[in-house]
């Protein structure tokens, strides 16, 4: 797919002497780029009889597309479920941080709240592209007040609301206009959610089950009703059951709508998900992980005392409680830390852990035409690891400029692995 | 000199390295601005050894492409131009791609033409304007065609569109998943007159299924149902083959080829290369 009329003059990048991922494999190819889009150079030659203008040697890397994150409620002391006059500024300051983690795309998320939080923040957090300024803002993820009591986690009580009295009313009612809502986490027990699904699906919102303890049965009602992701796979929810799979069961589940299949997240930083079960996800349904960090306003900030949502939290080492409690709260593990974790738990190869931060995201919410992959006409978001010694992904952005970069985490075995792997 | 040379190797690695013949060619040639060096190109699986030396070379830095323009030999019809199978596919990712070759000076005959006469036609005309071709490197097929020129092809044939042979769709159905509804059944093709005005012509081919072909081409007489037995009133043609391919031919045939062998090896020793500016 060409860019539009404009960028048929602007000049035309070949990144040369890589490898990319395309197609589920890391191919030795070049990756032509123009106009921030990916571009076929075998059209650009034969319809109009073009070379490059520009040669780019990439000493051996590796470029993936930039992750995906879609759920990420905070970083840097940013908490977006705080109901600030500038959020804006917050959501900035995190977009730009993030990009040293690989992450280019990204779905701020909110914790359950009251509804003058929702009402005062959403407004203030639009859909945004990205670019060397910041990671691009895909829609808002809100993760409660709709979930289930026993099932909160962090969530406060307090704010826990049903639908059950005008369903999709009652929603909008909570949360206000759903303009830059691109995706909504709820408990499918709760009475009328199939209507409530049906009513977010049909404005183009992605529905995600989770904080549930609901039974495989509710669950697939609720797939058929449209939901198509899961939030965190085991956190928050029925643990799997050989009678009554819960949620879980939906991985392998025969009565999802043909041809659809269910995505997942999962935190996998280590301290969220036993790698045993990770695997175990993962073998049962490779092609619905979606690796997310599920990061809180600790994130990059250190040990301490710092708020998530109503509540605070205390950071020890890279584990993050309920203040006063031993309640997980969200993971303070960045995205390039999840991603290698993930590679060296579960033993799969690199393209299929790097499709899990980046293509598999993108599916999910259906922009994968233009994000998550390295395909013709797909924006032109590229990480850049350097091989032999894998340190941290800094993105580049179309003009392949690297932005800058976070201190690598020391990971001396995923060091020797990555290294045998590519 | 004009002699029809029969360079035999011992198997394909080595028959392809004779892309040094090419390589030198191209750089005795003396390629510039004002004077290109035009080479007509084959596809299919035999020639892919000897693209990948001339991309070695390339780049080694030894050789160049600025100043080359190329002429493929066929094409099919009504196959999308970036199906995988097309000739167009096939040059940009065996070739093209590779080197530094002016995309204006690659010419490829477009299947999907409106008036297929007419691009061929048209593409007589570029190889005329292009001052004829210097060096046309080909194949044979098993039943000794020479491009499309399927047996009964005309001896002075020149571009145009050609029904396929049965055999050739037999052959190029395991590139279509074996599934021979898919295989084009027409094709745009220089004709045997096209390679013949050719200044020189090299033709490679290896491998036991093509002995057959060789044998009718040079042991046999001139005839239009082995149409590369044409190339015998050629006054330049090279034959490079490996051993396999000989097995149809005479002892005496093969046994005083090879005695030639030290005079052929001249031809590609010494390899030239662009940076010593030859």
């Amino acid at each position: 797919m060409r860019g539009g009329q404009g960028t048929a003059g602007a000049r035309v990048l070949r990144f040369t002497n890589c490898r990319i991922l395309r197609g589920g494999a890391l191919l030795r190819e070049d990756l032509w780029v123009r106009g921030g889009r990916v571009l076929d150079p075998e059209k650009l030659f034969f319809e109009e009889r073009r070379v490059a203008d520009e040669l780019r040697d990439c000493g051996g890397c590796i470029l993936a597309p930039g992750f995906i994150d879609v759920q990420i409620n905070g970083g840097f002391g940013v908490d977006f479920s705080q109901a600030a006059d500038d959020v804006g500024s917050g959501v900035d300051l995190v977009a730009q941080r993030i990009l040293a983690h690989g992450v280019t795309a990204f779905c701020p998320t909110l914790v359950t709240s009251p509804p003058e939080v929702y009402q005062k923040v959403l407004p203030q957090i639009p859909v945004k592209p990205g670019g060397p300024h910041g990671a691009g803002v895909l829609g808002v993820h809100l993760e409660g007040p709709f979930i289930s009591r026993e099932k909160r986690g962090a969530h406060p009580e307090d704010h826990l609301r049903s639908f059950e009295a005008r369903a999709f009313q009652d929603v909008l009612a909570t949360y206000g206009p759903l303009d830059n809502v691109c995706m909504v986490t709820l408990a499918p027990e709760l009475s009328r959610s199939p209507e409530v699904i049906r009513a977010l699906t049909a404005r183009g919102i992605r529905v995600s089950l989770g904080h549930s303890v609901a039974d495989l049965r509710a669950a697939e009602e609720a797939v058929q009703s449209g939901a198509t992701f899961i939030t965190h796979l085991f956190n928050a929810m029925l643990p799997f059951h050989h009678r009554d799979p819960g949620i879980v069961g939906l991985l392998t589940s025969d009565r999802l709508p043909p041809g659809h299949h269910i995505f997942y997240g999962m935190i996998s930083d280590g301290i969220h998900t036993n790698p045993a079960a990770l695997r175990i996800a993962h073998r049962a349904h490779p092609q619905g992980l979606v690796l997310v960090t599920d990061a809180v306003p600790a994130l990059g900030l250190g040990n301490g005392r710092h708020t998530l949502g109503q509540q605070e939290v205390e950071v020890d080492g890279l584990t993050a409680y309920v203040a006063g409690t031993r309640t997980l709260c969200g993971s303070i593990s960045p995205m390039d830390v999840c991603v290698r974790h993930f590679l060296q738990a579960s033993g799969c190869n690199l393209e299929s852990a790097l499709e899990a931060a980046s293509l598999h995201p993108a599916q999910l919410l259906g922009l994968e035409k233009h994000k998550g992959t390295l395909d013709f006409g797909a924006d032109a978001v590229i990480l850049y690891k350097s091989h032999p010694t894998p340190v941290s992904w800094p993105a580049l952005d179309a003009r392949g400029v690297r932005v800058p970069h976070w201190r690598p985490h020391p990971s001396p075995w995923l060091r020797h692995r990555l290294c045998g792997a590519g | 000199m004009t002699i029809m040379r029969l360079v035999i190797l011992d198997n394909y690695d080595l028959a392809s390295e004779w892309a040094k013949y090419i390589c030198n060619r191209i750089i005795q040639f003396k390629p510039g601005q004002d004077k290109y060096f035009t080479l007509g190109l084959p596809t299919g699986s035999t020639p892919l050894g000897c693209y990948k030396k001339l991309i070695e070379y390339h780049k080694n830095g030894d050789l160049s492409f600025k100043y080359v323009k190329t002429f493929n030999m066929d094409e099919y019809v009504g196959l999308p131009r970036n199906h995988p199978e097309s000739y167009h596919s096939y040059m940009w990712n065996n070739f093209f791609k590779h080197i530094d070759i002016d995309p204006n000076n690659a010419h490829i005959l477009d299947g999907n033409a409106a008036d297929l006469q007419a691009e061929c036609d048209a593409f007589e005309k570029k190889i005329k304007e292009a001052g004829g071709i210097d060096l046309f490197v080909g194949g044979i097929g098993p039943d000794g065609h020479i491009a499309f020129n399927e047996p009964g092809s005309s001896l002075v044939s020149r571009t145009r569109l050609k029904t396929l042979a049965m055999d050739t769709i037999l052959a190029n159905a395991k590139y279509f998943d074996g599934d021979l509804s898919k295989v084009p059944t027409m094709a745009l093709t220089v004709g045997v007159g096209t390679v013949m005005d050719a200044r020189e012509v090299m033709i490679l081919l290896t491998g036991a299924h093509k002995a057959f072909a060789l044998y009718k081409a040079i042991e046999e007489g001139v005839n239009h149902m082995w149409t590369v037995s044409a190339f015998q009133q050629h006054p330049q043609t090279i034959f490079v083959c490996d051993e396999d391919a000989t097995l149809e031919l005479r002892v005496k045939t093969v046994k005083y080829f090879k005695g030639l062998m030290h005079v052929h090896n001249k031809l590609v020793e010494p390899l030239h290369s662009m940076k010593e500016g030859n």
